[in-house]
């Protein structure tokens, strides 16, 4: 029997994607691009809550999400666009409306309470509060899961240590949540969700509470997790950073509805759809220096300038383009802004130029020719 | 002060530690999970119980609002089919027990719902039962908030214990008025109300010191 194993790097050759006409992204569920290896499935699911008027609220839409075994999916959207009832629906907190959600081949929403109980032992959770207990030292908060599941207690004292050094926190193991710091706590509650060995890891903006740089430690953790129990994460978050470092897979979320979803650096060097669009204006590089964005209008007149934004991707992202514009073209672009970034571990820059309002067409040819993302953004006088 | 009056009052204290003691013990058994309930069995909650939960939380309030004086002369018929006898320390502790309980219920009650639901989540996210959520995560969160609360219900026991007295239930409160006000005796009186404050200030701070041992949220030097 041919065994396919997921890598999410090479599960689609670069070259396929790298011709895909723009659009290709969007229009495509993430089901199709990836082999039927998904350990969580979301089919055509929807969640309505009784509203307190009496009128109900609807917080998901349909929803279609496939996470590939293995994989780091993220779910990005804005408060209310209604990803905690999605995380909380792949462990059973909440019931779907309609739709399945198969979790390891199982439909948990049809499970009975004890199946269910005992399916959430391969469903780890972390918490944007953390959610430990006060009264349980960080070793006690670890073995808790494992009291639980019923192992006896040389089991999990063996557990537990595993999991501390695991954490990085072996020497806090006697230490209250109220001794720990945020990035601590949070590390106990990354312990407490692996304690019995789960399949998925469902985390729930659990860097919101953080700093930056413990941000950054608390990632870089969950990526070695990933890496090397090969288990799959699926994060829901409002933070670009967080999709960025560490998922591989998106989905962003707007009004109940999955507007947009695929690999991580696809969707976010050719976003498709304007939330997706917003969330990259929030990031650095992306929004245009405010002296050309006030004199930026639509309609040319003799004489103004084409701003036009280019996107290096891959292997583009070193060409050096803008040279052979002026040798081969004689036209001269006068940079306006610019940056070099990774996303998902690729580069990708961004670079916004102003060119003669005449030879604007000449320009963006010879671009789309060298296979650069190319966007007229306006003219300036 | 004579030593027969020293000897009346160390027996009336050991009457009222006694009736207060088990009367407290009893209220507690049946309160906290009682008390354990009614925070737990509202619309949506781990033993949605919504009904039930009304009907008790009703006959809760019915009993609370009921004066002590009141309901130990209107439960006399149970005392003595409980106690053998409606007079005598022994007879006091069921009146004592019968308003101490939903009294301990509605605190423990409180406790427990001062613990963070995002805790219930969690225990229910890695599969614990909801017998498991309270004995492992509710309870244990709720310990430094229900020992305050029942220092402040055997605080008040000692109080109800006193009025026993008016009904022939022993303890200080009947030693005080029988000697201190029936027979002129104001040092008696006197004597007894020291004796009431010492102990409600021993009881408040073994309770007090018992809760910050147990409470582990806020950071000790």
């Amino acid at each position: 029997m041919a065994h396919v194993s997921y890598r999410p790097q090479t599960k689609v050759s670069k070259g396929e994607f790298m011709n895909a006409p723009l659009g290709y992204i969007g229009d495509t569920p993430a089901q199709r691009l990836i082999p039927a290896q998904s350990i969580v499935r979301l089919e055509k699911v929807s969640k309505t809550f009784p509203g307190r008027d009496g009128q109900p609220v609807t917080a998901l839409r349909e929803i279609d999400l496939a996470v590939p075994q293995g994989s780091i999916l993220g779910v990005i959207g804005r408060s209310g666009a209604g990803k905690s009832t999605l995380i909380r629906l792949v462990n059973g907190l909440e019931k779907p409306s309609s739709g399945k959600v198969i979790v390891d081949g199982a439909d948990i929403a049809a499970l009975p309470e004890t199946a269910l109980r005992h399916a959430r032992r391969s469903i780890g959770m972390i918490f944007q509060h953390f959610n430990l207990l006060s009264s349980r030292t960080a070793a006690q908060n670890i073995a808790l899961p494992l009291e639980v599941a019923g192992y006896d207690r040389p089991e999990i004292r063996t557990r537990v240590e595993e999991l501390l050094a695991l954490v990085g926190l072996t020497d806090k193991r006697n230490r209250y949540p109220s001794e720990l710091s945020g990035g601590q706590k949070q590390r106990v509650g990354i312990a407490r969700a692996l304690a019995t060995k789960p399949k998925v890891l469902l985390s729930d903006e659990a860097t919101s509470a953080l700093d930056p740089e413990t941000t950054r430690s608390i990632l870089d953790l969950l990526a070695r997790i990933n890496e090397e129990l090969g288990l799959t994460i699926l994060l829901i978050t409002h933070e670009m950073a967080v999709i960025r470092n560490i998922a591989r897979e998106v989905a962003v979320i707007e009004g109940g509805r999955i507007v947009e979803q695929g690999d991580v650096f696809e969707v976010f060097t050719r976003p498709q759809h304007e939330v997706t669009r917003s969330f990259l204006a929030d990031e650095s590089g992306r929004a245009l220096p405010p002296y050309v964005q006030n004199r930026l209008r639509s309609d040319a007149i003799p004489g103004s300038q084409a701003v036009i934004r280019i996107g290096f991707r891959g292997p583009h992202a070193t060409d050096p383009v803008l040279a052979r514009l002026a040798r081969d073209l004689n036209i001269e672009a006068n940079i306006l802004s610019g940056s070099v970034d990774e996303i998902a571990g690729r580069p990708f820059g961004t670079l916004v130029v102003g060119v003669p309002e005449t030879s604007v067409s000449t320009t963006v040819d010879f671009l789309k020719k060298h296979g650069l993302d190319t966007e007229v953004l306006g003219y300036v006088a | 002060m004579s030593p027969e009056m020293i000897k009346l009052i160390a027996a009336s204290t050991g009457e009222t530690l006694y009736m207060v003691a088990v009367s407290a013990l009893i209220a507690t058994l049946l309160g906290l999970p009682l008390g354990v309930f009614l925070a737990t069995s509202a619309k949506g909650e781990l033993f949605a119980a919504p009904w039930i939960n009304r009907v008790l939380g009703v006959i809760v309030n019915a009993t609370r609002s009921t004066p002590f004086i009141i309901l130990v002369v209107a439960i006399i018929p149970f005392t003595r089919l409980i106690a053998g006898t409606s007079i005598g320390t022994n007879a006091a502790i069921v009146p004592l027990t019968i308003a101490a309980t939903p009294f301990i219920a509605r605190l423990i009650e409180g406790a427990i719902r001062e613990v963070d639901q995002g805790l219930i989540e969690a225990a229910r996210a890695f599969g614990a039962t909801p017998l498991q959520i309270v004995l492992k995560v509710l309870i244990p969160e709720a310990l430094p908030g229900i020992v305050l609360g029942l220092t402040l219900a055997i605080v008040s026991l000692l109080g109800f214990s006193a009025m026993v007295g008016a009904v022939g239930g022993g303890g200080l409160g009947d030693l005080g008025i029988r000697y201190g006000y029936q027979r002129f005796m104001p040092e008696m009186m006197l004597a007894v109300v020291v004796v009431l404050i010492v102990l409600v200030q021993a009881v408040q701070s073994i309770g007090d010191r018992l809760a910050r041992r147990l409470n582990k949220r806020i950071r000790h030097a």
